[in-house]
Parts: structure tokens; C-alpha cells; sequence
């Protein structure tokens, strides 16, 4: 028979890691999602020209690998004596990680709308401005829907990355755990069926949406 | 009334438009046909101000449609413009693709577009499908949509880019017979077509364009029967 030590406090501890795993998902994937839009337009409205600065920012976010920009995030912040918690230091480098790899998905869903279509639009007497709420954004986000869910989805992973500031999230609850009651199989288990939980929501609330969009194709 | 005067019009390096003079008044319908590249399709979407010109004017009742201080949204209403794709807006059921714009460039009520929005759909015969999304009209149900929502912004003039060229041969007729009904009721219509049948049947003056230069233009049996400039004479024994 299977035993464990573990009792309903560790997974209820467990579940706290879990909460802030989430918190700290949500709120970079609303602020990077936000920005990602704002720059995603930006990118495929302007010229190259102009948004060349916006572009290289956003390629360092996508390139650096994301540890290592926590890490100096977090040293940054003491330097420059901004006193932000790790907390808020994780959910803004998250942020703007997440951003830089929204605006890709945000321009190339844009882009995916034909010339000709936009061109119809305007030929109305749309502005621009209607062109884009009206027309770019609804058929844009059929085509982004996927590849939106998959960032969410890899965000909500990457966040376990915030332990080495110190935040106790699900990863980081789960090593705890380990260390105390060396059941690294269980209850790594156990974590990992929390993110399943987690995930599985989102996985689906996609595939929901882009099977009702598919009933008009 | 439509006034091009001396429209120069190049993409780069390429010259589209060489000095075309071209004047359609009101209720008239011009059929303009010509090889492909000889820059007939370039022409509508500068008349209404798609594409910039670089020398010459297009004047519509009398507005610069290329001047600055032209508001080009409001002129845009005046002329609409239905092309050789159907454009669609695939996310709209066949209803809302015709009431978007009078909703949000006009300022209509919902209830105050759908009533003119069904009445063109009823016009072009799609009075059946308000609830169906574009995917499952068929290519000449596209293009009759696409007509019917120019039509509800109630333009003064209808620009027609090749809008037979994307349809199965069956469909073509439905589409043409739309056109004539318009050109009955008094549009003023300018026509880019390849169905020579149409523009000898219901416009009032066919234009040849070549290379960007507007070669011949007359009556339709004028050109049909007697075409004067040797490059109308060939283009049209190559397509009869």
C-alpha cells in the first residue's frame, strides 16, 4: 500500500506556490499582452525604419534566456535604489519577456490579413483606426488565438524561473518539500499535476473559441 | 461628374497611368477594357483615392480627391468601389458585413442599417442568406454582397474593378446581371471588364486603355464595329 508523509498543510502549502504561480502568470500576461498588442501594431503600421530601436529591444528580451534576465533585473533594481520587491521585479521582467514574444505573435497575425480585405474596408469610408478595430483585430486574433494560448501556457512554466529571487511559487514550494520529506517522486507528481490543472483550463477555453470561429469558415 | 485630367500615376519606376483625360457625368456608364497591365484597374483606385497620383487631378463633383485637404473617408462615400476579389469580411455574417459601415462611418442606428442593408440584399437577390456567414455563399453571392454593401452607403458612383474575373463561368451572368440592373436605374458606373458582350450592351461609351494611355474612347459601336487606333483593332480581333 502506498504511503506518504506528506499531510493536507504540505498541499495546501503546495497550493499557495500554486496561487502565486498563478498571480505572477496573470499579471505578465496581461501587462505583456497589452504591450505586445501596442508594439505589434506599431511594428506593422510603421516603417522598419522607425520602429528599428522598438525591434532591437524587443529581439534582446526574446534571445536572452529568461534566468539570466531576472537576475540582472533584480541586481538592476537594488543599484538604481527602485526598491521593488522580487515579487513586482518578477512580474515586470516576466512582462516584458512575455511582451516580446507577443509582439511577434500580435504582427504576424496582422499581417496574415489580406491587403485587399483592409483595402475593402477602407474603400467604405472606414478610417484607419475603424479598419483595425473593425476588420484587423477580429480576423487577426482567429489567426493569433493559437499561438497566444501556447505563450500563455509557456509563460505560466517559465514563471517557476522566479525561485532564484527568492519567491515561493509551485516549483519552489515543491523543492521545499522534497528536501524535507525526500519524496522527490511524489511530490514532483503532485506539482505537476497542479500545472496540469492549471493549464488544461486555458488549453481548452482555446480550442473552444477557435472551434465556434471554425464553424464560420 | 468625374474629371481626370492629365493623370500620371507610376509604381517606382514603373509608369502606370501616362497622362489619361477621362470625363464620366452623372448617370453615365463607361466601360473600360484593355490588356492587362495597361494600367485600367490603377485608374479606379486613384479615383477614389486609394493610390496616389503623381501628377495631373481627378476632380469628383468638383473635390481634388488628391489634394490635402481633402477629407478622403467622406469622399469615399460618395464612390464606391467593388473589386475583382470579393473581400469579404469573413468574421461578419452577410447581414453585418453590409451594415458595418453605414453603422460606423455613417452614424446609422442598427435598426436604420439593417433596414437599408436588407433592402440591397434583397436588390442583388441575396435576401435569404442575412444570417450566413460569406464562407458559404458562393463566388457570385460573394460579389453580389460586396455590391450590396457599397451600395448601402448610397454612393453617387460605382466603380467596378473587374468583378466577373474571380468567377466560375456559370456565375458570371449573375454577377453581370446585377451591373445592368444598376446601369438601368440611373448609376453612374465606370467598368473595368473583360466581357465585351456587357460593355457593348449597357454602357453609353467604352474607353481602350494601352500602356497606361487611354487609346480610343466612343460608343460602343464605335469601337466594337469601327475601332479607329490600330492597337483597339488588334485587341479586340485577339478577344472576339
Amino acid at each position: 500500500m502506498f504511503e506518504t508523509a506528506m499531510t493536507w498543510n504540505d498541499l495546501m502549502f503546495m497550493l499557495r506556490g500554486a496561487g502565486v504561480t498563478l498571480w505572477i502568470t496573470a499579471i505578465a500576461v496581461a501587462g505583456g499582452t497589452a504591450l505586445g498588442i501596442v508594439f505589434g501594431v506599431a511594428r506593422s503600421a510603421l516603417s522598419p525604419w522607425v520602429t528599428w530601436p522598438l525591434a532591437f529591444v524587443l529581439d534582446v528580451l526574446r534571445s536572452v534566456p529568461l534566468l539570466i534576465q531576472l537576475v540582472l533585473a533584480n541586481s538592476f533594481q537594488a543599484i538604481a535604489g527602485l526598491g521593488w520587491s522580487p515579487f513586482v521585479t518578477s512580474c515586470v521582467v516576466l512582462a516584458l519577456y512575455t511582451a516580446a514574444l507577443c509582439t511577434e505573435v500580435v504582427r504576424g497575425a496582422i499581417l496574415s490579413v489580406p491587403e485587399t480585405t483592409r483595402r475593402a474596408a477602407r474603400s467604405l469610408g472606414m478610417t484607419w483606426a475603424q479598419d483595425q478595430t473593425q476588420i484587423v483585430f477580429p480576423m487577426a486574433l482567429r489567426v493569433g488565438l493559437p499561438s497566444w494560448i501556447n505563450l500563455t501556457l509557456g509563460v505560466m512554466k517559465d514563471s517557476a524561473l522566479v525561485l532564484w529571487l527568492g519567491i515561493i511559487e509551485l516549483l519552489r514550494a515543491s523543492q521545499i518539500l522534497v528536501t524535507r520529506l525526500q519524496e522527490p517522486m511524489f511530490i514532483l507528481l503532485v506539482a505537476g499535476a497542479i500545472y496540469f490543472l492549471i493549464s488544461f483550463p486555458v488549453a481548452r477555453f482555446g480550442e473552444r473559441l477557435e472551434k465556434r470561429w471554425r464553424a464560420h469558415d | 461628374m468625374i474629371e481626370i485630367e492629365k493623370v500620371y500615376k507610376s509604381f517606382g519606376k514603373l509608369d502606370v497611368l501616362k497622362g489619361v483625360d477621362l470625363t464620366v457625368a452623372r448617370g453615365e456608364v463607361v466601360s473600360i477594357i484593355g490588356g492587362s497591365g495597361s494600367g485600367k484597374s490603377t485608374l479606379l483606385t486613384c479615383i477614389n483615392g486609394l493610390e496616389p497620383i503623381q501628377s495631373g487631378r481627378i476632380l469628383i463633383d468638383g473635390t481634388d480627391v488628391h489634394a490635402r485637404s481633402t477629407d478622403l473617408n467622406k469622399l469615399r462615400r460618395k464612390v464606391g468601389i467593388v473589386f475583382q476579389q470579393f473581400n469579404a469580411f469573413p468574421h461578419l455574417t452577410v447581414l453585418d458585413n453590409v451594415t458595418l459601415a453605414p453603422r460606423k462611418v455613417l452614424g446609422m442606428s442598427r435598426a436604420e442599417a439593417e433596414e437599408i442593408a436588407v433592402k440591397q440584399l434583397r436588390h442583388v437577390g441575396l435576401a435569404d442568406k442575412l444570417k450566413v456567414y460569406p464562407s458559404r455563399l458562393s463566388g457570385g453571392q460573394q460579389q453580389r454582397m460586396a455590391i450590396a454593401r457599397a451600395l448601402a452607403m448610397s454612393p453617387q458612383y460605382m466603380l467596378f474593378d473587374e468583378v466577373t474575373s474571380a468567377l466560375d463561368p456559370l456565375l458570371v451572368g449573375e454577377v453581370l446581371d446585377t451591373l445592368k440592373m444598376l446601369a438601368e436605374e440611373g448609376m453612374t458606373m465606370i467598368c473595368v471588364t473583360h466581357e465585351m458582350t456587357f460593355a457593348r450592351d449597357v454602357s453609353q461609351r467604352v474607353a481602350f486603355f494601352h500602356q497606361g494611355i487611354l487609346a480610343e474612347i466612343g460608343p460602343p459601336d464605335q469601337i466594337f464595329g469601327a475601332p479607329q487606333h490600330p492597337e483597339t483593332q488588334k485587341f479586340l480581333s485577339n478577344v472576339r
